[in-house]
């Protein structure tokens, strides 16, 4: 039996394939969820041999990966966020590469009338007066913390909200699924939302205001505070990012026709 | 004839949570022969042979043989009353005890094959030993204690609850180890068996040795009133 | 309804192509279950026997000790192990967050107990039955130990099933330790978990489909392997 067994073991063993040089990235659920990265992944081992191994996180958790070392880098968005992690010395710069919109999702008949809105703030002021069902992420990602700050700007506190706002606490998608069996609004980024499988009753409602601009940009953790980090791999990795076949793949990455990410990378 | 024996008990006594069980026992046994031990259910009979085995703690005196204690604790075998089945095959029962001392496998495969005819086992020998009927598992047991050719061999009630072809069997199989000058202590409520084989005879009563003799004093003069009692039949307070 | 019908399709189609994103998901789940299953057998099978068979100062609460380890949520063994194994923490030297050997260190840990506690239950009874035979024959510690592994195998497979069971099935612990990252640390479960959170339920059907195709083939495999090693015999 013993010899069995080994040979089972030998047989899953074998499907270990040896590994080329790879780099721990960590990205936000809305970038992974885009599907951009299934087009830069594939172009980056091309061009650099370089298997980008990615984490899939929330904002939150993306910095703290990069804090304890455990990535070799990160790719979010959250401005705020990005500069305290720099100045606390983690990282010694962030590298803006590109931007993309978020959207306000929500049911077809639109009870609040968020699609009649002139501006991000407004939706929300109609949303905080009707109280209809509102799904939050709520788990410190850029899109919860954008979130927040629209509230802000709309001059509500998410804090004082009754029963119908739903801090879930969950990623881009698992947000999504709950805001359709809801039938409820929420905050997506537009590529999570082309990408989402199951739109069940909701809709496109309002998008287009400046406010709405996510601004993704790329932290190499800092070498010097992580000896093992693979900074040259990091820098490859950020040249590649902001070199033009970069900014072609972004600009020319649609999903049914419509273009998803702004390149705007500065030349260093 | 073994150099373990004698095999003397001094002062021996067990209790247990605040209950004498044993003793005290003092007591020695010669090198040869049957030794059948008899006395009423509770009178310490199991309880001595588990302490002659070396299995009972003792809680005053001592049990010792004529060879060292690691010795003496190889060179003996011991057959419970309930057979205690391996969940193996019978063939694996037999084998256990030879490869548990790491005995050649040629050996091993020797010794079974004549145990399984012995046993009349020979065509079951892949069976698992569990399923066999109680008779069968009491021949097994018989067996597999005497594979290993043991000095001194205790046997706890071996017949209790078995047909008369099963216990005219182990008779056989006892007598032949006896005539191979294997040492036997053994228990019985069978009156007619502890006169058809007993060389000696122990009568234990309230945990303690109340008569003791060979064979053909202790069965046709007993000297107690209490052993005289006993081999009418009566209950003995 | 919908849903299943095209998960059913789907997962066809994905295992009748032998699609190589699927082939390698599944190899690395049964990679990182049955290693984590054969290292927790070996601590577990051992320890619970010998729980069993073995009066010493500190045996019972040992036991509840187990007996409680056996309620750990995964999700709160993945963060310590992850805690422990992160670049600012005790063991981060070792480089191994985000790799399968974390995983399989989260899943030793949650299936370890389980294991060690079946074991011991059923090592209990046959202790009962064989105590005064063992004894008897002057074994040796190790040889009580081995005679109760091998008589006792069948209920022993039991328990390693069991604890293949939860391992392969568990998702809290490795999503945390393991990351989910895409050729490297993806399983079966955590890729489960992504396409739901896509909102793709067909693909996550498929794969749950081929979660219990593999479980329930383990486990006629091990069944099938145990009887004809018992029927080889004589």
């Amino acid at each position: 039996m013993m010899t069995r067994i080994a040979a089972l073991l030998t047989t899953v063993f074998l499907g270990t394939a040896a590994l080329a040089e790879d780099i721990k990235l960590a990205v936000t659920t809305s970038f992974e969820n885009s599907g951009l990265a299934d087009v830069l992944l594939p172009a980056i081992k091309e061009d650099l041999d370089l298997d980008v191994q990615l984490l899939v996180v929330g904002t939150g958790q993306a910095l703290r990966l990069g804090e304890a070392g455990d990535v070799d880098a990160i790719l979010v968005h959250s401005r705020t966020a990005e500069e305290k992690f720099v100045a606390e010395g983690h990282g010694t710069y962030r590298r803006e590469i590109m931007y993309n919109d978020f959207v306000f999702i929500g049911p077809k008949g639109d009870p609040a009338g968020v699609a009649q809105a002139g501006s991000a703030a407004e939706a929300l002021k109609r949303i905080g007066v009707v109280k209809p069902a509102f799904v939050s992420r709520g788990d410190d990602s850029g899109t919860h913390k954008k979130e927040i700050a629209l509230w802000r700007a709309a001059d509500l506190d998410p804090d004082t909200f009754g029963e119908w706002y739903r801090a879930v606490g969950a990623g881009m998608g698992a947000s999504l699924n709950t805001a359709a069996g809801l039938d409820a609004y929420i905050l997506a980024d537009r590529a999570s939302w082309l990408n989402f499988g199951n739109k069940a009753d909701l809709d496109l409602l309002y998008a287009g205001d400046a406010a709405l601009f996510n601004q993704y940009a790329f932290l190499a953790v800092n070498p010097e505070k992580h000896a093992h980090v693979r900074n040259d791999l990091a820098v490859q990795l950020e040249d590649w990012l902001t070199s033009p076949r970069a900014a072609d793949l972004i600009n020319g990455y649609t999903i049914n026709g419509e273009t998803l990410f702004i390149f705007n990378a500065k030349p260093e | 004839m073994s150099r373990m024996l004698p095999l003397t008990l001094k002062d021996v006594a067990v209790r247990r949570r605040g209950k004498r069980l044993l003793g005290p026992v003092n007591l020695t046994l010669h090198p040869e022969g049957l030794t059948m031990i008899v006395g009423p259910n509770g009178s310490g009979k199991t309880t001595l042979l588990r302490v002659m085995h070396g299995v009972e703690r003792l809680s005053d005196g001592s049990a010792t043989w004529a060879v060292a204690e690691e010795e003496a604790r190889h060179r003996q075998a011991y057959v419970f009353q309930t057979p205690i089945m391996l969940r193996r095959t019978v063939a694996d029962n037999l084998r256990y005890p030879l490869q548990l001392i790491a005995t050649p496998r040629a050996e091993i495969e020797t010794r079974v094959n004549h145990w399984a005819r012995r046993i009349g086992l020979e065509a079951r020998m892949g069976l698992q030993a569990t399923r066999l009927s109680g008779g069968e598992k009491q021949k097994l047991a018989l067996a597999r204690a005497l594979i290993r050719k043991p000095d001194v061999l205790f046997l706890d009630e071996p017949c209790a609850n078995l047909d008369g072809a099963s216990t005219r069997d182990i008779e056989s199989i006892l007598q032949t180890a006896l005539a191979e000058k294997t040492r036997i202590i053994m228990t019985t409520h069978d009156l007619g068996q502890a006169r058809r084989l007993a060389g000696d005879a122990l009568f234990m009563l309230h945990g303690v040795v109340h008569e003791r003799g060979p064979a053909s004093d202790f069965f046709s003069a007993p000297q107690t009133a209490e052993l005289q009692a006993f081999f009418r039949g009566d209950i003995i307070a | 309804m919908n849903d299943i019908l095209e998960g059913l399709v789907s997962a066809f189609w994905l295992v009748v192509t032998f699609d190589p994103d699927l082939m390698q998901i599944s190899l690395r789940s049964l990679q990182v279950s049955l290693s984590a299953l054969v290292i927790a057998s070996a601590i577990a099978l051992p320890l619970g026997t010998f729980l069993a068979i073995r009066r010493f100062r500190y045996r019972r609460l040992t036991i509840s000790l187990l007996n409680a380890l056996m309620g750990l949520p995964p999700v709160v063994v993945g963060l310590i192990v992850y805690i422990l194994l992160s670049r600012s923490g005790p063991f981060g030297v070792l480089g191994l967050l985000f790799t399968p050997t974390a995983m399989i260190i989260a899943q030793v840990i949650i299936i370890t107990p389980l294991i060690a506690s079946i074991t011991h239950q059923a090592m209990r009874e046959l202790w009962a039955e064989y105590h005064d035979l063992l004894i008897s024959l002057n074994t040796s510690g190790w040889q009580r130990i081995k005679t109760l592994i091998w008589d006792g195998r069948r209920n022993l497979l039991t328990a390693s099933l069991a604890g293949f069971g939860r391992a392969i099935g568990e998702v809290g612990a490795i999503m945390i330790v393991g990351g989910n990252i895409d050729n490297a640390t993806r399983v079966l479960t955590t890729a489960i978990a992504l396409e739901t959170g896509k909102g793709d339920f067909a693909l996550a059907l498929a794969l749950g489909f081929v979660l219990i195709a593999l479980a329930i083939g383990i486990n006629v495999s091990i069944h099938w392997l145990s009887r004809t090693e018992r029927e080889g015999r004589w």
